[in-house]
């Protein structure tokens, strides 16, 4: 099973972490946590996922920072990156497509749709 | 001798033949048919009001007394009207063009029509004309006197009365019966030539008399001269040139002689006759005083009163009908003067004291010219009255007698105050209101100190007279700065007039005039630049210049010099001055009229131009849109003032909603973070929770299920939380304020945190302390430092120190940790809503309680605060203490 999917989830709050560690897990994903904006762009590089979720709302750093940084690595241009917020306004949204994201979910999330968002862009990425 | 009842008779004839003729000639002038009473001769009769009863009885007695120097009297306007004939045409013509209605008029419309001049020059003239008066009234009586030596003495004061009585009702009937705007009186000036014929004739008669039957014959006469003291008079030329000089300026100045000069003048080239005709009356008037006073002398009886001479020598020779016309001589020099006099002294108090009171006073919706009318005539008759009173009142304290006879030079040095004034006004522009003011003021009062006060027996105390005021020498009356020895009436002269245009011409030098002064002195120092009637206007820089300086006062020198600027551009000129033709003058009236409003432009204007003359409705006009535009300038200005306060409230209050409102975006996007983020955990766990009913191990389901039930809590806590803090920011906190000790409070704090973790708490420092305070709340914040000490300090032994002692009024606790402390940068921060330590994840806060805490304090009237350097985090709380405490700590 060593070519099972990948994810990378940037997120500060245990709780969530846990939750969606346990839906993608529980789809055959292979989940790795980050829990903060420090180091965030280099576990990217090292683990290279399939999907990224970020976080937006870190407590030392900007998730749009973050998205900013990884988007102007060329290697990481066409990483699927999904972007995840407590703040829901439209403003945000567009802001978050503008820099880069390719999905943008507002928690809370129903687990289903999370992981229907997080299997399209797997398979955008095979498929592209 | 005649009856008295003849000579009463005749008087009352005689005054009843004075009421028809100027009855007659008023309705003659009524019609237009009195051009012959506006000609030059009927002008040279009217000046005749020069020699009053004064002259006509007392030059004879000047005479007798100081031989020929009574001639300076006549000299004087000889020498003005044949030397001096120009100035008089310059009056005439100044007069004519502004409508000058009194030598007030004159002074105060020079200078800027000001009311405190023409208020000084009114005073000067009523306290100089009134012993003139009194002086006329007194030699009625006593020619009535010298033919009432029978056993039914008649009361002469009563006369005296009757004779002020009958004289204001005459001045009444014909003197202010119309108030037109020249101000010319017809009848009266009828009345008076007849006046000057009959004073002429009856001298003349009388002198006759004397050479040719009494004397018998011219050689005789002179005979009699040579032989009597009169001969032996040496003349003072000091003394001469000081009264030719007097005479000529009271000519000018006296307010009766401007009247009938200027004032009822119809055409100045009446001027041209008057000017050799008048000096020839006065020399007919004078010729035969030398005889009859010479013949007096060495016919009548010693003691005789020479001033009656011309009525006592014909009745000493039996002449009675003589006498009776040369009594009805002296008549008309009273009546004449004195009718005059209260005209002219009625006009300048009506509108320079009466009417500018009157204006300031009344209501202001009044002011419509028939009112003004009204007004103006009810005080000139109240005035006419009043100057009569006046002089009969004088006449009757000052007992009569050897007083009054002196009156007359004094008068005259009065009046000549005027003088300097006057000229300075007539031919230099540079004189200005302040200067004419300051040398009236210093000449009448050094004529009153020098001249008019010690004239009075009671006048000045003795004392003051030999030795000056307060005993300061320089100041003696009659040898003002040591000076002494002199004639006083020359001493007085002198010093008056000296001072007098030294004010004017300092005065005027040392202040600028406004400018309604140089439009007045341009009008009238250049007054025969233009020409009567016509715009007459004369294309000169000099008033083109005039026209710049008088626009840069209204419109400010940019302004003003960019419109002369453009004129002379589009006139093809080089230079800022256009000339002045009508187009430019038109433009420039509309220009100043949108400054100063139309009436005030054109009247302007009309000064510079036409030298025309602004009549009483047009000053009305500019006084009610001066008026007008100050009210409106007030208002402006209030309003902007009321704009600018508003714009700044409005600015002010829209840069606090709008950080607040920023404030608020933040603090919604925060709440909205912080209760979607526990949301979150709840909704993915409750799905899985529901849809993996079958397949979710038991291990699990009660791990998710305890996770939602940490959240629900985190949930309820936040919104607690929340509230909390709206109430206490709100201020609708209800605080439970009662003594408590610190120590219950820590020890109930530290037991509600026990189980929480394992921190080791270690208290020191004196705790006894009661404080005045909400113990619940401090309480609440107590638990909340050791609750953050439990959530944030990560060490392996976590220990807090809780260190209280007393300072100063306050209780002051520290919670010092030994954990890693808070960032420097973060520090400022703490004590804001949502402001987290960085690590958050496992602080189940929403990042509200240091807020709270300093909510709570602030409402306590305590504080909290970060203290750095204490190796871990640490906190200070100072609360209040009790009353109690304070007094035994302090």
């Amino acid at each position: 099973m060593t070519d099972r999917q990948r994810v990378l989830l940037i997120e500060d709050e245990p709780n969530i972490i846990e939750a969606i560690r346990f839906v993608l897990s529980r789809d055959g994903w292979q989940v790795a946590t980050h829990p903060e904006g420090r180091g965030a762009v280099e576990a990217v590089r090292d683990r290279m996922p399939d999907v990224l979720i970020l976080d937006v709302m870190l407590p030392d750093r900007s998730g749009y920072d973050i998205l900013a940084d990884l988007r102007a690595d060329e290697a990481l241009r066409d990483l699927p990156i999904m972007v995840l917020t407590a703040r829901g306004q439209s403003k945000e949204r567009e802001m978050a497509l503008e820099i880069g994201a390719d999905v943008f979910m507002t928690k809370p999330f129903s687990n289903a749709e999370m992981l229907e968002a997080v299997r399209a862009l797997a398979h955008r990425r095979d498929t592209a | 001798m005649p009856a008295f009842d003849v000579i009463l008779g005749a008087c009352v004839l005689y005054a009843a033949l004075l009421f028809v003729i100027a009855f007659l000639a008023e309705r003659l002038s009524v019609r237009g048919r009195a051009r012959w009473l506006r000609g030059p001769v009927v002008y040279t009769l009217s000046m005749s009001i020069y020699c009053t009863a004064w002259t006509f009885y007392g030059a004879v007695g000047y005479a007798a007394r100081s031989g020929l120097e009574f001639a300076t009297i006549y000299l004087g306007p000889t020498l003005v009207l044949v030397g001096w004939w120009t100035l008089l045409r310059k009056l005439v013509r100044v007069g004519r063009s502004q409508r000058i209605t009194s030598v007030a008029d004159l002074i105060s419309s020079r200078f800027g029509k000001s009311n405190l001049l023409g208020g000084l020059v009114t005073l000067l003239a009523v306290v100089a004309t009134t012993p003139y008066i009194a002086l006329q009234l007194q030699s009625v009586t006593l020619s009535f006197a010298v033919f009432s030596d029978g056993p039914q003495a008649p009361d002469l004061n009563a006369i005296a009365l009757w004779v002020a009585a009958g004289l204001a009702v005459f001045t009444i009937v014909f003197g202010t019966r119309r108030l037109d705007a020249n101000e010319r009186h017809d009848g009266i000036v009828a009345a008076i030539a007849v006046e000057a014929v009959v004073k002429l004739l009856a001298l003349l008669a009388v002198g006759l008399f004397v050479v040719f039957t009494v004397a018998g014959g011219p050689a005789e006469t002179f005979r009699i001269i040579d032989a009597s003291p009169i001969a032996e008079w040496q003349v003072q030329p000091g003394r001469w040139v000081g009264l030719t000089f007097l005479a000529g300026a009271a000519f000018l100045c006296l307010p009766r002689m401007f009247q009938v000069l200027v004032v009822e003048n119809s055409d100045e080239r009446h001027l041209a006759t008057a000017s050799w005709a008048f000096p020839l009356y006065l020399f007919a008037m004078s010729l035969f005083t030398l005889p009859i006073a010479a013949v007096g002398l060495g016919r009548m009886p010693e003691g005789a009163n020479p001033d009656l001479f011309v009525l006592t020598l014909p009745l000493a020779e039996n002449q009675e009908a003589l006498a009776l016309f040369a009594f009805l001589g002296g008549f008309s020099s009273a009546t004449s003067m004195v009718i005059v006099a209260a005209i002219a002294l009625a006009t300048m108090i009506s509108n320079h004291v009466v009417m500018p009171i009157w204006l300031r006073s009344g209501p202001p919706g009044a002011l419509v010219s028939g009112d003004v009318r009204h007004v103006a005539i009810r005080a000139r008759r109240v005035s006419i009255v009043a100057i009569l009173a006046l002089g009969y009142a004088y006449y009757r304290l000052s007992g009569g007698g050897e007083a009054l006879a002196a009156i007359g030079l004094i008068s005259f040095a009065g009046i000549a105050q005027i003088l300097p004034a006057m000229l300075g006004g007539l031919f230099w522009r540079g004189a200005t209101r302040v200067g004419a003011a300051l040398g009236l003021g210093l000449g009448l009062l050094i004529w009153g100190w020098t001249l008019f006060l010690p004239s009075f027996a009671t006048g000045l105390p003795q004392a003051v007279m030999a030795s000056g005021p307060f005993g300061i020498d320089l100041l003696r009356p009659q040898a003002l700065f040591g000076i002494g020895g002199v004639d006083p009436l020359l001493h007085a002269l002198i010093w008056s007039l000296l001072f007098n245009t030294a004010g004017l011409v300092i005065g005027s030098l040392l202040t600028f005039p406004s400018p309604m002064e140089r439009l007045q002195g341009a009008a009238m120092v250049n007054v025969f630049r233009t020409k009567p009637g016509a715009r007459g206007w004369q294309s000169t820089h000099v008033e083109a210049e005039d026209l710049l300086v008088m626009a840069q006062r209204i419109l400010g020198p940019t302004e003003a010099q960019a419109v002369f600027r453009s004129a002379a551009i589009r006139q093809g000129k080089a230079g800022y001055l256009p000339d002045p033709d009508q187009e430019f003058l038109e433009g420039l009236e509309r220009e100043l009229a949108g400054s100063v409003g139309g009436a005030t432009a054109h009247a302007m204007l009309g000064q510079i131009t036409g030298g025309g003359s602004v009549s009483v409705e047009e000053l009305m006009r500019v006084a009610d849109e001066t008026a007008q535009i100050m009210e409106y300038s007030a208002r402006l200005e209030a309003q902007s003032r009321e704009l600018a306060r508003t714009a700044t409230q409005l600015r002010e209050a829209n840069e606090k909603l709008t950080r607040l409102s920023v404030q608020k975006d933040a603090f919604l996007s925060q709440i909205s973070h912080e209760l979607r983020t526990p949301m979150t955990s709840i909704r993915s766990f409750s799905e899985l929770l529901r849809d993996g009913a079958g397949t979710l191990d038991p291990e699990n389901r009660a791990r998710f299920a305890g996770i939602i039930q940490d959240e629900a809590e985190r949930l309820t806590r936040l919104l607690d939380d929340l509230l909390d803090l709206s109430v206490l920011e709100s201020g609708q906190v209800t605080l439970r304020i009662e003594e408590a000790q610190l120590a219950d409070v820590l020890d109930r704090a530290i037991q509600a945190c026990d189980g929480g973790g394992p921190v080791m708490i270690e208290r020191s420092g004196r705790a006894e302390m009661r404080l005045r305070t909400d113990p619940d709340r401090l309480a609440q914040v107590f638990i909340n430092l050791v609750t953050n000490c439990r959530k944030y300090c990560r060490v392996d032994t976590p220990r807090l120190r809780i260190v209280s002692r007393l300072s100063g009024d306050a209780a002051e606790v520290d919670f010092i940790d030994n954990g890693p402390g808070i960032p420097a940068t973060e520090q400022q921060m703490i004590f804001e809503k949502f402001a987290r330590g960085g690590d958050s994840r496992a602080a189940g806060g929403a990042g509200l309680g240091l807020a709270i805490c300093r909510e709570i304090l602030g409402r306590l009237g305590g504080s909290i605060a970060y203290l750095p350097g204490q190796g871990g985090a640490a906190f200070r709380v100072r609360v209040p203490l009790a009353q109690r405490d304070v007094h035994a700590a302090g």
